[in-house]
């Protein structure tokens, strides 16, 4: 799923390399040109026209204009500012001379692949060491310049200062620092945390003010294209079915149609990757193509998956969570411990499908002309798309160009290429630029769906309520069956999202799954297979607790156990650990106890509230941050959920943009919320019920969390990452606030409290 | 196909479409002005939201046809230049935007209701901007950058 750790390669690339590398034209550089300083015996500048390039992540030029390339996607997380800030503070650049210029979608940069909250994780120290590189060079150029020892110059805030006072602009040295040889690595030092300037301070995302006056440009706002039609497909309810027959006659009578064509279906399983197929009606604008899709008059041909009914599927694949499954992790002795206990605790959970449903559907603009295909796309992974167009088109890679737009959300949506390979596809069959809108309706109804998912879990106590054993069933179809027919069996990766790597010292443990068989498009959605798992486990426990008679946040503190670095890879081959080691990033029961007890303490846990209220608590760790949740909740007459407070204490190492985590938070929070409370996708004869936001209900400003405190654990441990982590504890959280506030235990998602 | 004569952030703009064009797509295809988004289609998402007169409709669901001598301004109308909005000041000083899609919709929303009611309460904000989706769910930051904007006007 990812690739290793890319240490960052510090190297020399030259301007032309540079400028070719970012789509950046010669002028874009010299902008600054009439910039100087009125104290010129400063010598804050240089040679303007020259560029200082020594990596790929970083440029300086003679005005001292500093440009940094942002390499990851920024789909509403913050990372095109956070990562920058990082290389700035570490080459003490001044943040107001510095630009963040967007990175194609290319190999060069490493991993470029947004998803799985690894952003920071991966690049923080790649980046720093980037910037202290640059900081050392220009500390060498000055001193050379000087004739002193570099040991005596400093870099500070935009110049490099010597110990007698007199100080030489970044501008300055570019030119010299650039004839100087890059240095070895071992002789890089890193800033001490102490002397942090951007790092874990407060930061606005660069994006902001053109956010707000509506200048930000997204996917479908690609308008820069002289000739560009606009595309719509119509396409087979039931995923990867093809077409029966087609009348485009009175399409064609609409106004503005210019054209209509089929695309081939890819099959089923789908693929990750490939288009859905159907019917592409192009025209002048987007209007006409919508009438003339509405005039469009299509059979389409029934497939393998014509009979899919999700009610149907999901109640089979709840009857068989409740059989003996394919044992993924076991410790000790279940079936027995079980049939000794002295009380059974038992319980199901259903999550149905779900629907990413980001406020920009996707959307991509192509331009496929003279062996070449350039391509602006709000995607998630642009080397993957890259790679998608190439094999679509038949083209070598290198004729490939994926320009990356801000993203109008994603949620792991626009992780897959398939729209932009659609526009690619239309665009070389018309001959002209094309610009593919989906329709919400389109994204609602072929989507890349959450799994479905039923679990069954059986816990066992003693005489004297100890917890003495935990079985876990967790049946949902694999993702890998998107692509691969035979994938029926839950993967390691997606059973170490909040199954196999259960933290609790109980002494019996099994986990098991059984097959269940793609029947749609199943991808991932923020903390994937973490949603329903923590969902299942975080209830239980609420249940384990009452079945003690021991407070929810203590029984979990009891089921932890002591300090220690859960050895995982000896409980379960399986383990995963968000493709890191466990030895670089163990599974610390002291860290996980930490948030705990610090939520106990800042929620006011245990408060008096009147009826109808209630807090739930959960914690749970995934994608390598600790997170735990209390959530209030205020229930009135009519059963409207309200969520008057959440409290989250995170631990994600060091804290680089906390107003960005505290940011992810808040978000995460509502975005759970919508899930647990609004959301539902079902499939009857193989077709997805739902359409828009009238039948497919996200959560609004009176389902949100009115007060989000996000509490953030000092560390100086490595940072991991805040865009998924948020959601796996705040479901339920929620749920067992529900069940305080009334009693009423949330057995199935969404919550149905009538 | 007919012509309209529209005035679009004061300006008058002439614009060829079919009568059912919905003034999104006239606002982003004829226009230029992507700053207005589309969303859903059917209002009911509010990311596609203008004012006619003041008063906010969704773009979406308006055909170009009804829109007459009705002033139409979008999110690039209400400030010029390096100046912002008291409102799009207030959002920019509680960091609300995440990814950001939905916000020029929920600053038109924002912008009519505190010239309606320049001290909403909290039932009147959740009024006026259930509207409004946000999937990335900045709702607590548009609710308090509401405040803030209310509160700087009334000084």
């Amino acid at each position: 799923m990812k690739t290793e750790i890319n240490e960052s390669k510090i190297f020399k690339v030259s301007r032309r390399d540079f400028l070719k590398s970012t789509s950046m034209s010669m002028s874009g550089l010299l902008l600054g040109l009439s910039f100087s300083c009125s104290d010129t015996s400063k010598k804050l500048t240089g040679n303007p026209a020259f560029t200082f390039s020594p990596g790929l992540f970083i440029s300086l030029n003679g005005n001292g204009d500093v440009t940094l390339i942002a390499h990851r996607s920024e789909m509403g997380t913050g990372i095109r500012t956070s990562l920058p800030l990082v290389m700035a503070d570490e080459m003490e650049a001044d943040w107001n001379r510095v630009k963040v210029v967007q990175a194609v979608g290319d190999e060069k940069y490493g991993d470029q692949n947004t998803d799985g909250s690894y952003s920071v994780r991966m690049f923080f120290t790649p980046l720093r060491k980037a910037g202290a590189t640059v900081r050392l060079l220009l500390e060498q150029a000055a001193a050379k310049e000087w004739g002193v020892d570099v040991s005596e110059c400093k870099a500070q805030n935009h110049e490099v200062v010597h110990t007698s006072g007199k100080s030489l602009g970044f501008g300055y040295l570019a030119e010299k620092a650039a004839a100087l040889p890059i240095p070895e690595e071992s002789s890089v030092t890193l800033k001490s945390p102490k002397d942090f300037k951007y790092i874990s301070k407060q930061s606005s995302i660069v994006d902001l003010k053109d956010i707000v006056t509506g200048k930000a440009k997204f996917g479908l706002d690609s308008n820069h294209l002289p000739n560009t039609k606009i595309a719509v497909i119509k396409r087979n309810p039931e995923p990867g079915a093809g077409l029966k027959s087609f009348k485009a006659d009175k399409a064609m009578e609409v106004p503005g149609v210019i054209k209509i064509f089929t695309l081939d279906p890819p099959g089923f399983p789908t693929t990750l990757t490939k288009p859905l197929g159907g019917v592409v009606v192009v025209a002048e604008n987007t209007w006409a193509a919508l009438e003339g899709r509405k005039a469009l008059e299509v059979t389409w041909n029934k497939g393998t998956n014509a009979d899919y009914d999700s009610h149907t599927y999901n109640h089979d694949m709840l009857q068989r969570a409740k059989t003996k499954g394919k044992v993924r992790r076991e410790n000790g002795q279940v079936d027995s411990a079980l049939k000794n206990a002295k009380k059974v605790i038992e319980a199901d959970y259903i999550v149905p499908l779900l629907s990413h449903a980001p406020m920009e559907t996707p959307c991509a603009l192509a331009h496929v002309h003279d062996n070449v295909c350039e391509v602006w796309a709000p995607v998630q992974d642009p080397q993957g798309a890259r790679k998608a167009l190439a094999g679509a088109l038949g083209m070598d890679i290198k004729a490939v160009t994926v320009n990356i737009t801000l993203l109008g959300g994603a949620f792991g949506r626009k992780s897959k290429p398939d729209f932009v390979v659609e526009a690619a596809l239309i665009s070389k069959t018309m001959g002209t630029p094309v610009k593919i809108l989906w329709t919400r309706e389109d994204d609602i109804q072929h989507d890349f769906y959450h799994f479905p998912a039923a679990q069954h879990l059986k816990v066992g106590l003693d005489e004297n309520n100890k917890v003495t054993s935990w079985l876990h069933r967790s049946v949902f179809p694999p993702i890998d069956g998107t692509s691969d027919a035979k994938a029926k069996e839950a993967s390691g990766a997606e059973l170490s999202m909040g199954m196999i790597d259960l933290p609790y010292a109980i002494e019996n443990v099994c986990c098991e799954t059984q097959e269940a068989t793609v029947k749609t498009r199943i991808g991932w959605l923020r903390s994937v297979a973490n949603i329903h798992h923590a969902y299942a486990v975080g209830c239980t426990l609420d249940e384990v607790a009452q079945a003690r008679g021991v407070d929810a946040i203590q029984n979990t503190l009891d089921l932890l156990g002591s300090d220690r670095s859960i050895d995982f890879n000896s409980l379960t081959s399986e383990f995963w650990n968000y493709s890191e080691k466990l030895e670089e990033f163990p599974w610390s029961t002291a860290r996980f106890r930490t948030v705990i007890e610090t939520a106990r303490e800042k929620s006011n846990w245990g408060k008096t509230l009147p009826k109808g209220s209630g807090q739930g608590f959960a914690a749970h760790r995934s994608f390598l941050t600790y997170v735990a949740c209390v959530v209030e909740v205020a229930i009135d007459a009519n059963n409207k959920i309200r969520i008057p407070k959440v409290d989250y204490v995170v631990d994600c190492g060091i804290p680089v943009n906390p107003e960005r985590i505290k940011a992810q938070f808040e978000g995460g929070a509502a975005f759970a919320a919508s899930l647990a409370l609004k959301s539902e996708i079902t499939v009857a004869k193989g077709a997805v019920q739902q359409s828009n936001f009238h039948n497919y209900l996200v959560g609004r400003m009176s389902d949100s969390p009115y007060e989000t405190a996000v509490h953030i654990i000092e560390s100086n441990d490595r940072p991991t990452g805040v865009g998924e982590p948020p959601v796996p504890p705040f479901i339920p959280a929620l749920c067992n606030a529900i069940f305080a506030a009334t009693g009423k235990r949330i057995r199935q998602l969404p919550v149905r409290l009538a | 196909m007919a012509t309209y004569q529209l005035i679009v952030n004061g300006e008058n703009r002439e614009v060829e479409a079919v009568p059912n064009t919905p003034l999104l797509w006239v606002l982003r295809d004829n226009l230029s002005l992507t700053g207005t988004k589309y969303g859903c289609g059917m209002a009911q998402c509010g990311a596609c939201t203008v004012h006619l007169d003041g008063t906010p409709v969704r773009s979406c669901s308006t055909p170009v046809s009804t829109i007459g001598n009705k002033k139409v301004t979008t999110i690039e109308g209400i400030s010029s230049g390096e100046e912002v909005h008291p409102v799009q000041q207030a959002w920019m000083d509680e960091n609300v935007p995440q990814c950001g899609y939905c916000q020029a919709g929920q600053i038109m929303s924002a912008v009519a209701l505190l010239k309606k009611n320049p001290a909403p309460n909290d039932h009147d904000i959740e009024t006026a901007m259930s509207g409004n989706i946000c999937r990335c769910g900045t709702y607590e930051r548009i609710r308090k950058a509401i405040k803030r904007a209310s509160n700087t006007s009334a000084k």
